[in-house]
């Protein structure tokens, strides 16, 4: 069951947890699953069929470019995170 | 093409004519008129010393040289500091002792450190770092370049 | 200083000559504004004299007459974009700011924004015929200053944008437009109940100025808009994808149309990878028929491409009496400039990364100002976050009477910590870096006279991953020739090519490196973050690697036998009978049997690095009479994983420490009430020279990445965090002035010191 570290501007939504054990085997799914918890929640991170422009995700500490397509483990930790860029 | 003037100049040794406006730089006569990009430009109001070139013996920031000025002067330019394939002294130690990283300020500082060791052959640091001071270089942090200078002046002492 | 075994290794480690030295010694490399075409005509911009003004009217009719003139441009000749939002490979952009930024359309938003360009015969006639073009403006107050632009009823510079909140709802359209385009909040624990525990808290605002990469290159772009539709752009650029992405949206043309050769680069530190010249110097070339090269004056180059911002910053720490942290609370506001997109994000998530906080509040703001639109500065954002942070546990030490590199290593980040922003840390080495000041005889010199004083201070870079593309080839010799995109501004064709090398069981000298155009190698993400050595680093080992599985399949033909028998060992193939055929032997041979062996490799980006830490030293002297600071000796150490090449490992610690320095000691934009920069040459914006500084000493410290076959960690930006922090903290040892703003030049020191 991957963990999903809630954002704290989202945490509204999913009555203050900060922390939420979703199923799923990817991030999309993961985002499905969270979204049936807990209506809103998809919007906020999607657009369209996308993660929204400037949400990067993290996957065991790990920023993946693969999006919504990165595959978890049952013991995955994922956060969404600012993209961030170097110089 | 009234008012353009012709320019006799020697250049790394080679007798030169070129024309020009009297509004023109030696810098850019030298890169767009004659085609020697070796010099570059950074700032064009001779801050940065990316465009040093020699003329008459004395290191210039060629920016602030009207090309009509060198009518008749000796110029040498980074395009003149190798010796057909081999590299003279000061180049050679800036490559073995990594002294550039982008190497846009690397023309620049190797004609200026060529004028230096021709008028000190064995500068402190101090003396390098004085008459270095008109080059900027934002990529190495100047550490290595010195230390490249310090070599090559060595290098050259033990040899004559 | 390794801290685990290292590997013996044949090439890492070494420290050949660069593939394109000769080149760059001798003023034979080619750089941007170095490059002639048959036809080419040369541009000039026409830039808005005023800071915050709305466009009446557009008139160029003088300017087209003038004899040689050949075209100008609008921003009318740029295609509308509306509001889309596009992945531009290091980060999301907003279509309608970059096209403004490119020309200005409704609205100038800085002094120096681009509103026309004029193609023509000589760059003395653009120049002339710029001056000719007239501009009808309605002025606006300028906003200069950040806490300013935040205020409910300051002037509006964008009336679209609303805040954007990470992970809230989208504002409401019938909302208030806003000058605060992003708002960030990261938590972690109860920070009441964490300030509860402390036995002692420090707080501080600070303020830092707008300072710019200051790389000696102005930007450039040279392009031709053929009649077969294809445009090739040869440019300064720290990513050709990225360029030729953007220009391709920005002219909304297919993106294979575009072609973006990159000429060496100048010098970038993050201030070219946003694109200015091409679009322009693009529909100049379609209007003209000729090819136009475009390059920036030093002056357009401060006031127009994208500094680091200016911020205003609050911080809190807590801390029990016996130096334990717990708790931290950081509010910071970075200045994006005209549009939105400053690295604050990431300064949130820096801010508290070199310790182990158990409670803690991050909240930041981007900003909209009537200055250039920022842009990455080497590790963007850290810097700033890194001189208040330092400074308030410099603080701590001073009144718990504990020694800085002791408290550091009691709080320091480690494998397993916990980021205030959430994720958990892997293998890290700040306490490498920490232990490798406190046992350096530079730490444990003393430092004897007057009004002198020594400082410490750590910082941090997330470094990134990203894509990568190489290719490789044997030739008949022996050698590879190696094909990459990663545009090389400090040595990493030679890193990379090092790491090939190494792979294979050949020389850094057999390798032939070349960085190619975008036509000619595959996807390739931008020179920056860090990266290079790390991300394009592994797609070479993995061409090397397939490389190897092509010979065994030949040497397997050779010998008769089945490729299980053979396998490759210290650059060569082997047999199960003691055959043995060295690289250089079994690549005369590849035409024979069979043809060309091409490696392939790709980093994918789901690899990542772990992070980089910095921890220097520094000894300064204060004049008390002029406010003057003189660095007497400076150390810096850094864990870097392994330094593939150690000269230039060593470089861009020196180098990122010396742009630290004058961000500390000098480097601001002086802004005058109406919003021009006053001081926007090398004369007045003034960078440190060699007489500037001392040799800057490095320790590196090798703690190897896991996610790197050698323990590559990128070295490119974490050392230009802690310089100005740890000067501050020697100024303080040595006078006891606590500086609270950057840069700490003369004036701004003789102040604080006359207030004492």
């Amino acid at each position: 069951m991957p963990r999903v570290f809630i954002p704290p501007a989202i945490k509204t939504l999913t009555n203050d947890q900060a922390v939420v054990m979703t199923s799923g085997k990817s991030i999309r799914e993961v985002i499905d699953d969270l979204e049936k918890m807990f209506p809103g929640v998809r919007q906020r991170l999607i657009d369209g069929d996308e993660l929204r422009p400037g949400i990067a995700v993290t996957v065991n500490g790990n920023v993946t470019s693969l999006g919504l397509l990165q595959r978890l483990d049952n013991d995955a930790e994922v956060h969404f995170l600012p993209a961030v860029g170097g110089g | 093409m009234s008012g353009k003037r012709i320019v006799s100049v020697s250049i790394n040794g080679n007798p030169t004519e070129f024309l020009c406006e009297p509004r023109q730089t030696l810098l850019e006569v030298l890169r767009n008129t004659l085609n020697m990009t070796g010099t570059k430009e950074g700032c064009s109001n001779g801050n940065c010393g990316a465009c040093t070139v020699v003329v008459d013996g004395r290191p210039v920031v060629s920016c602030l040289v009207l090309a009509v000025e060198v009518e008749g002067a000796e110029i040498h330019t980074i395009e003149g500091v190798t010796c057909g394939v081999e590299m003279d002294e000061v180049q050679s130690a800036f490559l073995e002792g990594a002294a550039l990283q982008c190497g846009i300020c690397t023309p620049g500082f190797i004609v200026q450190a060529e004028a230096l060791l021709a008028q000190n052959p064995a500068p402190t640091e101090d003396d390098i770092r004085f008459y270095l001071a008109g080059n900027l270089c934002r990529c190495t942090g100047y550490d290595k370049i010195v230390r490249a200078v310090q070599a090559a002046a060595k290098k050259r002492q033990s040899v004559s | 200083m390794a801290t685990i075994d290292k590997p013996k290794y044949k090439v890492i480690g070494t420290r050949p000559i660069r593939h394109d030295g000769v080149d760059k010694v001798t003023g034979r490399a080619q750089y941007g504004a170095d490059i002639k075409l048959s036809g080419m005509i040369y541009g000039a911009l026409l830039r808005s004299p005023h800071a915050h003004a709305r466009i009446k009217n557009v008139d160029t009719s003088r300017a087209l007459a003038v004899t040689g003139v050949r075209a100008i441009v609008t921003s009318a000749d740029l295609p509308e974009q509306g509001d889309r939002v596009v992945e531009l490979g290091e980060g999301a952009v907003n279509m309608r700011h970059l096209t403004a930024n490119v020309l200005a359309r409704e609205k100038v938003l800085y002094k120096g924004h681009a509103i026309a360009a004029v193609a023509a015969d000589n760059i003395h006639i653009a120049q002339e015929a710029v001056k000719l073009i007239d501009v009808e403006f309605e002025l606006l107050t300028p906003l200069l200053d950040v806490q300013e632009a935040m205020r409910v009823d300051a002037p509006i510079l964008n009336d679209e944008i609303r805040t954007e909140s990470f992970g809230s709802a989208p504002a409401a359209q019938d909302s208030q437009p806003t000058n605060v385009a992003k708002h960030f909040i990261f938590e972690k624990g109860d920070l009441a109940a964490g300030l509860a525990e402390a036995d002692l808290i420090v707080e501080r605002e600070f303020d830092t100025a707008t300072v710019h990469q200051g790389y000696i290159e102005p930007h450039n772009a040279t392009v031709h808009w053929n009649a077969d539709g294809k445009i090739t752009v040869w440019m300064s650029t720290q990513g050709s994808f990225s360029a030729r992405h953007q220009t391709a949206e920005l002219l909304k043309v297919p993106i294979s149309s575009v072609k973006v050769v990159p000429m060496e680069i100048g010098g970038g530190f993050g201030g070219k990878i946003s694109v200015y010249l091409p679009p322009v110097a693009a529909l100049l070339s379609k209007k003209s028929g000729h090819p136009v090269q475009l390059v920036m004056s030093r002056t357009d180059v401060f006031e127009a491409t994208g500094p680091t911002p200016g911020s205003h910053m609050r911080m809190k720490l807590g801390v029990t009496k016996d130096g334990r942290l717990t708790a931290g609370a950081a509010w910071i506001a970075f200045e994006a400039g005209a549009y939105t997109g400053s690295p604050v994000g990431a300064a949130c998530m820096c801010v508290f990364s070199c310790y182990d906080l158990p409670h803690g509040r991050v909240e930041g703001f981007d900003v909209c100002v009537n200055k250039p639109r920022s842009n990455a500065y080497r590790a963007p954002g850290s810097t700033h976050v890194a001189f208040a942070i330092e400074t308030l546990v410099d603080e701590i030490c001073e009144k718990l009477e504990i020694d800085p590199a002791e408290f550091r290593l009691k709080n320091a980040a480690t494998e397993g910590t916990r980021r205030v922003d959430g994720p958990v840390f892997s293998r890290i080495g700040m306490k490498e870096t920490v232990e490798a000041i406190k046992n350096s005889e530079h730490y444990r010199s003393s430092l004897e006279g007057k009004c002198r004083g020594r400082g410490i201070a750590s910082g941090f870079w997330f470094n990134a991953g990203l894509r990568s593309s190489v290719s490789a080839t044997v030739n008949p010799d022996g050698t590879v020739s190696l094909v990459e995109g990663s545009t090389d501004i400090g040595g990493s064709r030679a890193s990379i090519a090092m790491q090939l090398a190494e792979t294979l069981g050949i020389t850094a000298e057999e390798v032939i490196p070349s960085v190619v155009d975008t036509d000619s190698v595959g996807y390739t993400d931008v020179t920056g973050g860090s990266r290079v050595t790390f991300s394009t680093g592994i797609a070479a080992i993995k061409a090397a690697e397939d490389i190897q599985s092509q010979l065994l399949q030949r040497a397997a033909l050779l010998w008769e036998m089945d490729v299980s028998c053979v396998r490759y060992e210290d650059g060569a193939v082997v047999g199960p009978d003691g055959q043995s055929l060295s690289f250089k032997e079994l690549a005369a041979k590849l035409n024979a049997t069979g043809g060309a062996v091409i490696g392939r490799g790709t980093s994918t980006g789901e690899v990542n690095q772990a992070g980089a830490y910095g921890t220097h030293c520094v000894d300064v002297e204060v004049d008390p009479e002029l406010g003057k600071v003189q660095i007497l000796r400076y150390t810096a150490a850094q864990d870097v994983g392994t330094a593939i090449h150690p000269s230039y490992v060593e470089g861009q610690i020196q180098g990122g420490v010396v742009q630290g320095i004058g961000w500390a000691l000098n480097e601001e934009y002086w802004y005058d009430g109406e919003g021009e920069m006053r001081n926007a040459t090398y004369l007045d914006y003034r960078i440190p020279t060699c007489y500037d500084v001392p040799m800057i000493d490095t320790i590196i410290v090798e703690v190897p990445d896991p996610q790197h076959p050698y323990g590559v960690r990128g070295a490119g930006e974490v050392p230009i965090c802690p310089p100005p922090a740890a000067i501050a903290n020697a100024i303080h040892d040595a006078i006891g002035v606590r500086m609270e703003q950057l840069p700490m030049s003369p004036p701004r020191l003789l102040e604080e010191i006359l207030k004492k």
